[in-house]
């Protein structure tokens, strides 16, 4: 049980690359923490510093209330769950588990007692004796996590450890990871590429890109109200849709007098066929590609008349093609392809960002 | 078809025997001539069956030795081949885990450097360094001892580069596994990375193992006592090329002698030899 605090923590590899530039982040004792973000973004980085498995070039992690720059990653109190597991492959699933605590010089009667515990907890317990080849994906995910939950640590840090099952599966151990975490009431630093897995576990969720924290927060407050258009982008599925809009345009005032990025959830968006709402957002658009999930529908729009120059808005993960617009439908009903449509929002629902898409304007 | 398969099928057959005839006919050749009195074999009236000097031919060779030149029974040699063929195998196979260990886990100044020296040795066998590796084993008293025997042999590029090859193979998350489980440098070594390399080793073990059997012009050089030569000398040495008669009986039973040690090691380790070539188990 600790906080973990990073103090201004950068990461410089040898070449000169800068992985992580400056990031500041407290996380509260026994709380869920997500990294997320698209691959290269630094957050596995980020997550092996906390680990002790990268050095720190500059900066302070604090685990706890001590300083652990230079504390070796076993001294750390802390546990691992490792993308592809890392089971010890020639061990079985007992020793597996019980190594770190043998290593430890602790007992055997009490690694015995904490081995079986954290068997019973994850229902593996009829395994122990075989070989982790003989185990299928989900289970060896269980391994890994019984091996970190038997340390009892201060902080258990994943590394997208469900990126490697399959999608049913994924729901499953993602449901199962977020209420052993509640009941053990450990805090935990979770790094994942999944925006949905993001949303679902965290109690804190940080946006991260390019080295640099986009936001902190809490998830339903990002979706809310992404404060750079990156955020806007990568939380949410399918993405906001983002438009460049000139000065003076919606009636939006920017300040400065410059244009700005307008966005706008596809679940915002309704079918209509009258004027814009007051203070709203009116595209009208040609169907260009639909697709039906079930219970929603999801039209996919190109903008008619004027694209927008491609310039406006950048190619980051993530964000649709200039010019094209996501509609989120109820239900199975749907218009045809290449139909003309009119897709409106009102004001409430309109996120304005400026023209560099790096800071928010409306509150 | 089916005719034209059947025939294909008999004939690979047919061919395949004859490569093991051609192959397995002078063995028994040499197990034959091993049981048959010396006169027969010297007037060349030999018979294609077992003799009945078996025993007699075999005690002596092993104990008494012959009454030419070699002057030592071959139950010595087959020793002094043995601790020279395990030394060899077994000191490669520690030296080069070590130093493959070292190359692949580690960062030091010059380890690509380290790598590349190791790496071009393999271009300067027993062969090409003879004068100066004999010069260095006669400075340090090692000429006629089990050490000089096995040591200038002991360093291995090739066992190292497997070695290598296969660490780079293990995943960087089992080691950080280990140091979050708080197993230094050594305990990874001998928890995790020993047991991943034990078909390797198995594999690597058979190789060597007949590699330093097999050697000649090493222990010819080094070894000038009776006592300290190794089998493969002492057949040689055996057969006689002035006018006396070289005895063939125990010429051949040393030659059968000297060929049971490795056909042991390669039946007894052919499984692990097997799947430490094709298999790795991670």
């Amino acid at each position: 049980m600790a906080n973990v605090t990073l103090r201004n923590v950068r990461k410089t590899y040898s070449g000169g690359v800068e992985a992580i530039k400056g990031v500041d982040l407290a996380i509260g004792d026994g709380q869920f923490c997500v990294l997320v973000g698209p691959s290269g973004c630094g957050k596995s980085t980020l997550l092996r510093m906390v680990a002790g498995l990268e050095t720190i070039t500059a900066g302070e992690i604090d685990i706890g209330g001590r300083v652990v720059n230079q504390v070796e990653p076993a001294d750390r109190d802390i546990a691992m769950v490792f993308q592809n597991y890392a089971l010890y492959p020639h061990m079985s699933v007992y020793n597996n588990m019980a190594y770190g605590l043998r290593n430890r010089g602790m007992a055997k009667p009490e690694i015995d007692q904490r081995v079986r515990e954290a068997a019973r907890i994850l229902e593996i317990g009829a395994m122990l004796d075989r070989k982790p080849k003989q185990l299928s994906g989900g289970q060896r995910q269980r391994v890994a996590m019984g091996r970190a939950i038997v340390r009892q640590p201060k902080v258990f840090l994943f590394d997208e450890p469900l990126s490697n099952l399959d999608a049913k599966l994924r729901i499953a151990m993602r449901v199962e990871i977020r209420k052993l975490q509640r009941r053990l009431g450990t805090t935990s630093i979770y790094v994942t590429h999944d925006q949905l897995e993001a949303m679902t576990l965290a109690d804190v969720l940080v946006v991260m890109n390019g080295g640099v924290v986009e936001q902190i927060g809490n998830p339903l407050d990002i979706y809310q109200k992404p404060a750079t258009t990156f955020v806007a982008a990568f939380i949410g599925a399918p993405p906001m849709n983002l438009t460049p809009f000139a000065p003076g345009e919606y009636g939006l005032a920017v300040p400065g007098g410059a244009g700005g990025i307008l966005g706008v959830r596809p679940e915002d968006l309704t079918l209509t066929t009258g004027p814009a709402p007051e203070g709203g957002v009116r595209y009208d658009l040609i169907v260009e590609a639909i697709e039906r999930v079930g219970a929603e529908t999801f039209v996919y729009g190109a903008r008619d008349g004027a694209r927008p120059e491609p310039a406006a808005v950048s190619g980051k993960p993530g964000e649709l093609p200039p010019g094209e617009i996501i509609v989120r439908l109820p239900g199975q009903a749907a218009p045809a392809v290449g139909e003309r449509i009119v897709a409106a929002a009102p004001r409430d629902k309109l996120h304005v960002f400026a023209a560099d898409g790096r800071s928010r304007l409306d509150s | 078809m089916v005719e034209n398969e059947g025939i294909r099928r008999y004939l690979a057959h047919a061919i395949l025997w004859i490569g093991i005839a051609v192959v397995a006919f002078p063995v028994y050749l040499a197990f034959i001539a091993s049981t048959q009195d010396n006169a027969a074999i010297a007037n060349g009236q030999m018979s294609l069956l077992p003799g009945g000097h078996f025993i007699e031919t075999y005690y002596k060779t092993l104990f008494v030795g012959s009454s030419g030149t070699t002057r030592e029974p071959v139950g010595t040699m087959l020793l002094n081949s043995l601790v020279m063929a395990l030394s060899i195998a077994l000191g490669k196979i520690a030296i080069s885990l070590l130093s493959a260990y070292a190359i692949v886990f580690f960062r030091f100044p010059f380890r690509m450097t380290v790598f590349w020296i190791i790496f071009i040795t393999l271009m300067l066998p027993v062969e090409v360094r003879i004068y100066p590796t004999y010069k260095i084993a006669a400075d340090l008293n090692l000429l006629d001892s089990y050490s000089g025997l096995a040591l200038p042999l002991i360093a291995s590029a090739t066992a190292t580069l497997l070695f290598r090859q296969f660490f780079m193979t293990v995943p960087d998350e089992l080691m950080e596994a280990s140091r979050i489980d708080g197993a230094g440098p050594f305990r990874f070594f001998k928890d995790t990375l020993l047991p991943l390399s034990r078909t390797n080793m198995a594999a690597l073990f058979v190789i060597l193992f007949i590699y330093g059997w097999n050697q000649y012009l090493w222990p010819l050089l080094i070894t000038t006592r009776d006592d300290m030569q190794t089998i493969q000398i002492g057949i040689r040495k055996m057969i006689v090329t002035s006018d006396a008669l070289t005895e063939w009986p125990v010429v051949m039973a040393t030659s059968i002698l000297a060929m049971l040690p490795p056909v042991a090691v390669v039946i007894v380790m052919q499984k692990l030899f097997v799947r430490g070539l094709v298999e790795t188990e991670k």
